[in-house]
C-alpha cells in the first residue's frame, strides 16, 4: 500500500477549474480527483473549447484552480517556488515559438536551465543529458541546423527532447500533433509510448486522435459539458463514457472496434 | 573584434581639425617627447574623452537595443520605442524651452553644463517608472511596447507645444542638444558617466540566462523556474539606467539602438546572448567611433550632427543586410 503510493506522481483534490472573471466566475470543470502513477501515458481528450488546455494550464501552475488542490510526488504545487516546479513539471506548449536563430542543441540545452549556475554554464551531467535526451528522439542529424528550418514533425520532436533534457518526471504536453499528418501522429505518439515505459515519465497529453489515444495510452480523461471521466480506456468503454464525448448525430463509439465511427447518413 | 575596436579607437582620436600624428599621439598617452604642447590639451581633453563617450554610447545603446528586442520578442523594438528617449528629451526641453516660457526660475545663463544631464535622467526616469508602473498592471509585453510608444508620442506633443510659445534662441539650442554630440564631456561628467554606464552593463551579465529563456516566449521561460516579472523589471531598469544617461549626456541618438543588434546577429549567427551581448557591445562601440570619425570631417574644420551621420550611414547598411539575408530575427 505504501509503495503504490509512493508511485503516484499526480494527484488532484476536489479540483475545479475555470476563469474568474470581475464579478462572474465561470467553472469549466468541477470536482476532478485524479491519481495518476509514475511512468503513464495519460491522454486527455474532448471536443474543442472544452477545457483540456484549461485543465492542463491549471495543472502546470500557469493559471490558478479555482477551488481544490494539485499534488506533485506529494507536493502541493502552489508551495513549491517556480524553479523548485521546474525540476518536476516541463511542458510542450502549442504556441510559436519567437522567430529566433537558435540551434536545436541550443534550444534543448535551454531545457536544463533549471540546473545551470547564474552564467547559464552547461556542466558534464547537462551535456550527457541533453545527448540522451537527442538521442531518444532521434534526432542526433538535426542538431546543428536551425529550429526555425524545420518541419513541424520534426520541432515536435525537438520540443520533446528540449521536455526530457529537463529531466522531470511529469511532461505535459499540449496538442503536440495538431499540425501534423497521420504518420507523424503516429510517430509522435509511439514516440512518447516508447517514452514512457523506457524513462518511467509520465507523459499527459492533449490529443483530438481519440482512436490512436485508445490504442496506445494507459489512461485517459475524457471531458464533455457536464462530466469528466478518469480511467483505463477499457474501463471507460464500459462504462459507456465514450458516447458522450460528442453530439449523436455525427457520429456514434462503437465498442466492439472500440473505436469512432460516422454515423450513416 | 576587440583588435578592431582599438584600432578604430586610435583612428578616431587621429582624425579632427587639427591633425595630429600617430607618432605624437603613442608619446602622448603612454610618455614621451611631444612636438606640441597644443596637441597635449587636445589629444587629453577632448579626443580621448571624444573617443571613450563614443565606446560608452554606442555600446550601451546598442546592448539597450538588444534587451528590447529580446525582452518584447520584436525585431523592431530598440531604447526609442520604450519612450525613453523621448523622456530624457522632455526633461531637457522643460529645462531649455520652460526657462523662456516660464521665465525667471531658471534662466538660460544658469544652464551649468551638469543641469542638461540631470534633466535628461530626470525625465528619462519619469517615463521609465511610469512604463515600469504600466508593466505591472498589464501581462502582456505587446502592450507594454504600445504603451512606450505612447508615452513617446505624448512627450514629443509637449516639446511641441513648448516649443511653440518659447524663443528662436531656445528651439535653436534645443534642437543642437538634439542633433547629439559626443565631444563636450569633461573627465568629471566622464567618470559619472563611466560608472552609471558600469552599473548597467555589469547587470546585463546576470539577465543573460533569462534572456535565453525569454528566446521561447513567456510560458516556456515561466515553465524554466525563471521568474519572468522580475527579469522583466530588471531589464526594463537596466535599458532606462542606460538610456537615460546616454542620452543625458550625449542627446538622442537614432539608429544605433535599433540596427547593432540585427547587425550582431547576422554576422555571428546566433540568438545566444552569451554571443550577442558582447558581440552587440563591440560592434556599437565600432560603428560609433566611426560614424563620428566621419561627423569630424576630416582636414576640415567643420563638425556634422552625430545623429544625422549615423542615420545617413546606417541605414543603407542595415536595408543591404535585409535585402541580403532577406529575414529579421528576435
Amino acid at each position: 500500500m505504501k509503495n503504490s503510493k509512493k508511485n503516484i506522481v499526480l494527484k488532484t483534490e476536489n479540483l475545479s477549474i475555470g476563469y474568474q472573471q470581475k464579478k462572474s466566475t465561470k467553472i469549466v470543470i468541477s470536482e476532478i480527483n485524479l491519481e495518476i502513477k509514475k511512468g503513464k501515458l495519460v491522454a486527455v481528450l474532448g471536443k474543442n473549447g472544452i477545457g483540456k488546455s484549461t485543465l492542463l494550464r491549471t495543472l502546470s501552475k500557469v493559471q490558478k484552480p479555482l477551488l481544490g488542490k494539485i499534488f506533485i510526488n506529494q507536493k502541493n504545487i502552489h508551495e513549491l517556488s517556480e524553479k523548485e516546479l521546474s525540476t518536476e513539471l516541463s511542458l510542450v506548449l502549442t504556441e510559436r515559438l519567437p522567430e529566433s536563430q537558435l540551434t536545436v542543441y541550443e534550444l534543448i540545452a535551454i531545457g536544463r536551465q533549471p540546473y545551470t549556475n547564474w552564467i547559464d554554464k552547461l556542466c558534464a551531467t547537462d551535456v550527457e543529458k541533453i545527448e540522451i535526451a537527442i538521442k531518444q528522439t532521434e534526432i542526433e542529424h538535426l542538431k546543428n541546423s536551425r529550429f526555425h528550418e524545420l518541419s513541424d514533425g520534426q520541432l515536435q520532436r525537438v520540443l520533446i527532447a528540449r521536455a526530457l533534457a529537463q529531466d522531470t518526471e511529469i511532461i505535459i504536453l499540449d496538442e503536440p500533433t495538431a499540425h501534423l499528418d497521420m504518420h507523424h501522429t503516429i510517430k509522435i505518439f509511439s514516440l512518447l509510448k516508447e517514452l514512457v515505459s523506457k524513462t518511467q515519465k509520465t507523459i499527459i497529453i492533449s490529443s483530438h486522435e481519440i482512436n490512436l489515444a485508445i490504442q496506445l495510452a494507459d489512461e485517459m480523461m475524457l471531458l464533455s459539458s457536464d462530466t469528466f471521466h478518469f480511467g483505463t480506456p477499457t474501463e471507460l468503454i464500459k462504462a459507456n463514457a465514450f458516447t458522450r464525448l460528442f453530439p449523436k448525430e455525427l457520429v456514434t463509439f462503437d465498442k466492439t472496434l472500440a473505436q469512432f465511427v460516422i454515423t450513416k447518413i | 573584434m576587440s583588435v578592431i575596436l582599438i584600432v578604430f579607437f586610435f583612428l578616431n582620436i587621429r582624425f579632427g581639425s587639427v591633425s595630429i600624428p600617430f607618432k605624437d599621439i603613442f608619446n602622448i598617452l603612454f610618455g614621451g617627447d611631444i612636438s606640441k604642447d597644443s596637441w597635449e590639451t587636445i589629444i587629453i581633453n577632448f579626443r580621448v574623452p571624444k573617443a571613450i563617450t563614443a565606446i560608452l554610447v554606442g555600446s550601451g545603446l546598442s546592448v539597450c537595443g538588444l534587451l528590447m528586442q529580446t525582452l518584447f520578442r520584436n525585431p523592431l523594438a530598440g531604447p526609442f520605442v520604450l519612450g525613453i528617449s523621448s523622456g530624457a528629451s522632455l526633461g531637457v526641453a522643460i529645462l531649455i524651452l520652460g526657462s523662456s516660457v516660464f521665465g525667471g526660475a531658471f534662466l538660460t545663463s544658469t544652464l551649468s553644463n551638469l543641469s542638461l544631464p540631470i534633466a535628461a535622467s530626470f525625465g528619462a526616469f519619469l517615463v521609465l517608472s511610469s512604463v515600469i508602473f504600466a508593466a505591472n498592471k498589464v501581462r502582456n509585453t505587446m502592450s507594454i511596447l504600445i504603451i512606450g510608444l505612447m508615452f513617446g508620442s505624448l512627450t514629443s506633443a509637449i516639446i511641441s507645444v513648448l516649443a511653440y510659445f518659447c524663443e528662436a534662441a531656445q528651439i535653436q539650442q534645443y534642437l543642437f542638444w538634439s542633433f547629439g554630440s559626443l565631444g563636450n564631456l569633461s573627465w568629471n561628467e566622464l567618470i559619472i558617466f563611466t560608472c552609471i554606464y558600469s552599473v548597467g552593463i555589469i547587470g546585463t551579465i546576470f539577465v543573460i540566462k533569462p534572456l535565453n529563456s525569454l528566446l521561447l516566449g513567456e510560458n516556456y521561460a515561466k515553465s524554466l523556474g525563471i521568474n519572468v516579472k522580475k527579469s522583466r523589471n530588471i531589464i526594463l531598469l537596466i535599458t532606462s539606467l542606460l538610456t537615460g544617461v546616454i542620452t543625458a549626456f550625449s542627446g538622442p541618438i537614432a539608429f544605433v539602438g535599433l540596427a547593432v543588434p540585427h547587425i550582431a546577429k547576422i554576422i555571428f549567427s546566433s540568438s545566444n546572448h552569451k554571443i550577442l551581448l558582447p558581440a552587440t557591445a563591440i560592434i556599437g562601440a565600432i560603428i560609433l567611433l566611426i560614424c563620428d570619425s566621419i561627423a569630424q570631417l576630416p582636414t576640415s574644420e567643420y563638425t556634422l550632427p552625430i545623429n544625422a551621420i549615423t542615420s545617413l550611414f546606417g541605414a543603407p547598411i542595415v536595408i543591404w543586410l535585409l535585402v541580403r539575408k532577406k529575414k529579421l530575427y528576435v
